[in-house]
């Protein structure tokens, strides 16, 4: 009986080492093809909808959508990458995109963009399409978008004299102030979670500051336009115009905000339906969306610059049919699609004509976010703009509740930016050397 | 013996279980004490405690879609319903994670079994220079977290093309130092004149091995095969790294998953958890002899 | 075992064979990568040398100085350890209890109490987590159910920064209380009978006989479940991966934990194996720092 079992056991395993060893999805000789696309979260659900009029379009391709959690994505995109087993598509936040570039995963697409007649780039936002540069060459292609933009309660800034947003930071300060003298206690202007690096950031970007230098292998952080920002930023709290409490301290964000406990806090397209759905009737048409304010004082007409955020769909380098996969990307970056997809899962499309939709042109928070997306700039697009974000909301922290003063604060940021670029330089330094050497 | 009272603090049936644990006074004799009643009372309160949660999930595993996230949650299913587990095996495919898990589980064991059974038996019978002390060496392993091992053990199964295979998840586990030492402790026993006399009559040793050590063995194999089967069944950490295709999920790896994705689908997630237990409690409740004597022989130095 | 020279040559070959798969296993699934950890420590390895391997340097010590001033490294080793010498005590403890109790001559159907209390010991860790996890629900959970029922306020067990790993603790000794409590047990057994009657002639109460004859015949069965006791709690992982990720407020990041997101979420690998190697030396210290307080007369070897 053990005998048997064990020859047998042995042979099936014989049997399955050779077949696992060839790894996941290799290509068989004989069609159909199969697509693996990773989608995450909600993106993730929602996308299934889609695949069959493509597979119908495309009979031969079958595409197998894999859903993965947003907590494990990073973790399970980085393995896969790393052990050789990774899918044929995916959705990437384009803030992933760096990393992966970095790792030579993906699939240059600018051969397949020029032939392409389905995605024409200009009919995307430019900073949104911006993102997906790196060095010369475009890795994804945007599939959906989102930025930060204000929330802030019509009605008390109407009685606070403004009855429209802001549109200059002297007119901010000038609010806040307002709404603050108004309501005073527990009460203040705006909410910025001070453990979040995204608002003094958003706050540099509309400055114009570059963030990082030289090839983004140095902070830049004590320069002047990002220290004016950062000071701006810092001067909310000192003024208590700002409300001192980190999201944690947060415990219904919708709540406090139909309570007038903040009038103005900044996010992102998520956030519409969150206090659509989670803000009482009574407090429906009392609350509004508008782009950010500029720093410049004489200009009343242009939106500050915020981020640049959103997934991208890429190809991966070992994918076998790359062919294939760059079908499903264009099927999925077709105007209708993208409003078909807007329609599912409430994601901003990237493409301006997509937007003519009914649904978004007539939507009346989504006209600051249309506006804002003119107006976007990315972020370093390095691999580690993530730990550098910890890094600034460190800081930042410090600076707010730990009374250090900004510029100390500031200047230990471009301390530790450096040393976390350190390898970046020393690899940028070697290729510099090794095309120096062979020209 | 210097003289001290009881404490306040010990628990009475402690005391009673060892006053009388040496005293052969006959069970039925003078009826049922209070010591004994108490005992028992206090027993089957940690039988309640240990089975709550379990009976809780499979209970709530039969419970329509939103009725056990309602205040006060509700001990039984009113009424109670397949749903959930329809909904795991048509929709939710889990029944590729159940046959994957029994694949790779079952690999394990039978792989272990083998390599296992031959290391244990050398150890214990063979002599060779440095035998004890190579032994040695090996049980030191133990100290060894397997987390130290698995980053460079998955940038080397990168290199052999074996990320997210079957293959990958079973390699470190097909032979392992304590399959090895509760093998030897048990052949230790074996009598030397039968393994001896088989040499006589010309037999090779791997005919030793087969015929004579393995039959004999049959009892620390079934154990270490339960052992194996249980804790392969059971692994998560590795899988959860090496398999990044969904359709090789096992069971833990999928339910984390799910968890993640269905956080909200309570009576989901808990016939998931009972279609990923199930297995190994029936092992457990046949075979548990065998799984508990190996954790004796393991534990206690005989 | 008297053979010729011929008869030994044959013994070393045959010895070759029958350990070799395994030896070779072992050695490549588990001794090679963990020499290799420790090396990969040193470096910088991260994804830029995923992808090129060039991108590496020597960096020596450079990780550990990191880790020492890395705030979120030593929290997760307060995490770690309040975990082990919080949990780790609760865990034997009860366990000894249990079996003391289960261990009298008073008690009946003890085979079936023995299962029940070792049935949650062989379930599946993901899926005891995630039925604990819906337990823990602060609003729609059994236990602050069962706390409201007896008149106390709701905890919220896996979302407040001072609950969250004892809840976690409590999860593990329910968990694993079984197993330790068969090894006691089979401790139990080997205590001789007549000890306890000369302790009785002599006039020692309960209590007495358990300090003075039990625990000190228990001694090395007590340093083996407490050592490997340790070594196990020391990996805490899929617990905190399942129901917490680490939260809230990293109150309950554990090391494990922690390699995990340093090496195959940030693929910082060469931090990674440095964490590891952190909790490799954690393991060895604990170990040995109970062999020197071990009591005279313990003495037990391998």
């Amino acid at each position: 009986m053990q005998r048997g079992r064990g020859w047998r056991a042995s042979a099936n395993a014989a049997i399955l080492l050779a077949v696992a060893g060839c790894g996941g999805g290799r290509g068989q000789t004989a069609p159909p093809v199969t697509l693996r696309f990773w989608a995450f979260g909600r993106e993730g659900e929602v996308v299934e909808a889609l695949v069959p009029d493509f597979e119908r379009a495309h009979p031969g391709i079958n595409v197998r959508v894999e859903q993965i959690p947003f907590t494990a994505a990073h973790e399970k995109l980085l393995t896969s990458v790393v052990g050789r087993a990774a899918p044929d598509i995916a959705q990437l936040g384009n803030t992933w995109v760096p990393e992966l570039v970095a790792l030579r995963a993906l699939v240059p697409l600018d051969s397949l963009l020029a032939r392409s007649r389905a995605i024409a780039r200009s009919d995307y936002f430019d900073g949104i399409w911006d993102t997906n540069i790196i060095d010369g060459a475009t890795w994804g292609v945007p599939w959906y978008v989102d930025t930060r933009v204000i929330f802030y309660r019509s009605d008390i800034l109407a009685s606070a004299g403004f009855p429209a947003a802001p549109r200059t930071w002297r007119e901010w300060r000038e609010a806040l102030t307002r709404v603050r003298a108004r309501a005073g206690g527990h009460r203040y202007g705006i909410l910025l979670p001070i453990n979040e690096w995204a608002q003094p950031v958003i706050l540099g970007l509309a400055s114009g500051a570059p963030l990082l230098r030289d090839d983004d292998t140095y902070g830049d952080f004590s320069e002047p336009r990002f220290r004016a920002a950062f000071a701006f930023y810092t001067g909310l709290f000192r003024d208590s115009l700002a409300a001192p409490v980190s999201n944690v301290q947060i415990a219904n964000l919708y709540q406090s905000f139909g309570n007038g406990e903040f009038a103005m806090f900044i996010s992102g397209p998520w956030d519409v339906g969150e206090c659509l759905r989670r803000l009482p009737p009574s407090l429906q048409g009392r609350w509004t969306t508008a782009p950010i304010p500029a720093p410049d004082p004489s200009d009343t007409t242009t939106p500050g610059t915020s981020l640049a955020g959103g997934s991208s769909l890429v190809v991966f380098k070992g994918s076998p049919h790359p062919d294939s996969a760059w079908a499903f990307i264009e099927y999925l970056s077709g105007p209708a699609q993208q409003s078909r997809f807007y329609a599912l899962s409430g994601d901003l499309p990237p493409r301006q004509s997509a937007w003519e939709d009914s649904a978004l042109r007539t939507n009346s928070y989504a006209r600051a976010f249309r506006r804002q997306l003119q107006f976007v700039r990315a972020t370093p697009k390095i691999p580690e703009w993530d730990e550098i974000t910890t890094l600034l909301a460190d800081q930042a922290e410090a600076a707010v509740r730990g009374g250090v003063p900004p510029d100390s604060a500031l200047a230990v940021l471009d301390r530790e930016v450096d040393r976390a670029l350190e390898k970046r330089r020393w690899m940028r330094g070697r290729m510099h050397h090794d095309t120096a050497a062979t020209s | 013996m210097t003289g001290a009272v009881i404490p306040s603090g010990v628990p009475a049936a402690v005391s009673a279980g060892l006053d009388e644990r040496p005293a052969r006074r006959p069970r039925w004799d003078t009826g049922v004490s209070w010591r004994t009643v108490l005992l028992h009372v206090l027993l089957a309160a940690i039988a309640g405690v240990a089975v709550a949660p379990l009976a809780w999930m499979v209970s709530a595993s039969f419970m329509p879609a939103g009725s056990a996230t309602t205040y006060p949650p509700p001990l039984l299913p009113h009424p109670a319903t397949w749903a959930n587990y329809r909904e795991l095996f048509s929709h939710l495919d889990l029944s590729r994670e159940l046959r994957n898990s029994a694949i790779v589980a079952g690999l394990i064991t039978a792989s272990s079994l083998l390599f296992n059974s031959m290391a244990g038996y050398a150890f214990a019978k063979f002599s060779f220079p440095a035998r004890d002390r190579l032994f040695r060496l090996v049980l030191l392993g133990l100290f060894i977290p397997p987390q130290v091992a698995m980053l460079p053990l998955f940038i080397l199964l990168r290199e052999l093309h074996l990320v997210n295979s079957f293959a990958g998840v079973v390699l470190p586990s097909m032979a392992t130092v304590f399959g090895m030492f509760l093998v030897r402790q048990y052949v230790l026993g074996i009598p030397d004149e039968l393994l001896d006399a088989a040499r006589v009559d010309g037999a090779g040793e791997l005919r030793i091995y087969w015929s004579i050590v393995l039959p004999l063995c049959a009892p620390v194999l079934v154990t270490l095969a339960v052992f194996v089967f249980m804790s392969a069944w059971n692994d998560f950490m590795w899988p959860l790294v090496v398999l990044t295709d969904s359709a090789k999920y096992t069971l833990p790896v999928g339910l984390a998953n799910l968890s993640r994705e269905h956080v909200q689908d309570t009576e989901l997630m808990m016939a998931a958890s009972v279609v990923t237990l199930l297995p190994v409690l029936l092992l457990f409740i046949s075979l548990q002899r065998y799984y508990i004597r190996g954790i004796t022989m393991g534990g206690v130095k005989g | 075992m008297v053979r010729g020279d011929a008869g030994a040559r044959a013994a070393r070959r045959a010895a070759v064979i029958f350990l070799a798969p395994g030896l070779v296993l072992i050695t490549l699934t588990f001794l090679l990568p963990s020499i290799a950890a420790l090396g990969l420590s040193l470096t910088d390895f991260d994804i830029y040398a995923v992808a090129s391997p060039g991108n590496t340097r020597f960096i020596w010590l450079r990780n550990y100085a990191e880790l020492a001033r890395t705030p979120m490294f030593w929290i997760s080793l307060r995490n770690t350890l309040y975990f082990v010498l919080a949990g780790g005590p609760i865990s034997v403890l009860v366990s000894l209890a249990v079996a003391v109790m289960l261990d009298s001559e008073l008690v009946r159907w003890r085979g079936f109490f023995r299962t029940v209390y070792f049935a949650p010991v062989v379930t599946t860790l993901v899926a005891v987590a995630v039925v604990w996890k819906y337990l823990y629900d602060p609003r729609y959970g059994l236990l602050n159910a069962g706390l409201h029922a007896i008149g106390l306020p709701p905890v919220d067990w896996l979302g407040s920064t001072a609950w969250a790993m004892p809840s976690i603790i409590l999860m593990t000794v329910w968990k694993g209380f079984g197993y330790n409590m068969i090894i006691f047990m089979a401790g139990l057994q080997a205590v001789p009978g007549d000890l306890y009657d000369a302790a009785r002639v002599d006039g020692a109460g309960a209590w007495q006989r358990f300090w003075h004859v039990t625990l000190p015949t228990l001694a090395p069965t007590f340093l083996f479940v407490s050592i490997t006791t340790m070594i196990g709690f020391l990996q805490l992982f899929s617990e905190p991966y399942v129901m917490t990720q680490g939260g809230p407020l990293h109150a309950t990041l554990s090391i494990g934990l922690y390699m995990f997101t340093e090496g195959f979420e940030s693929w910082h690998v060469g931090m990674g194996a440095a964490i590891a190697f952190v909790l490799f030396g954690l393991t060895l210290i604990g170990a040995l720092v109970q062999l020197r307080l071990r009591p005279k007369g313990t003495e037990g070897g391998a």
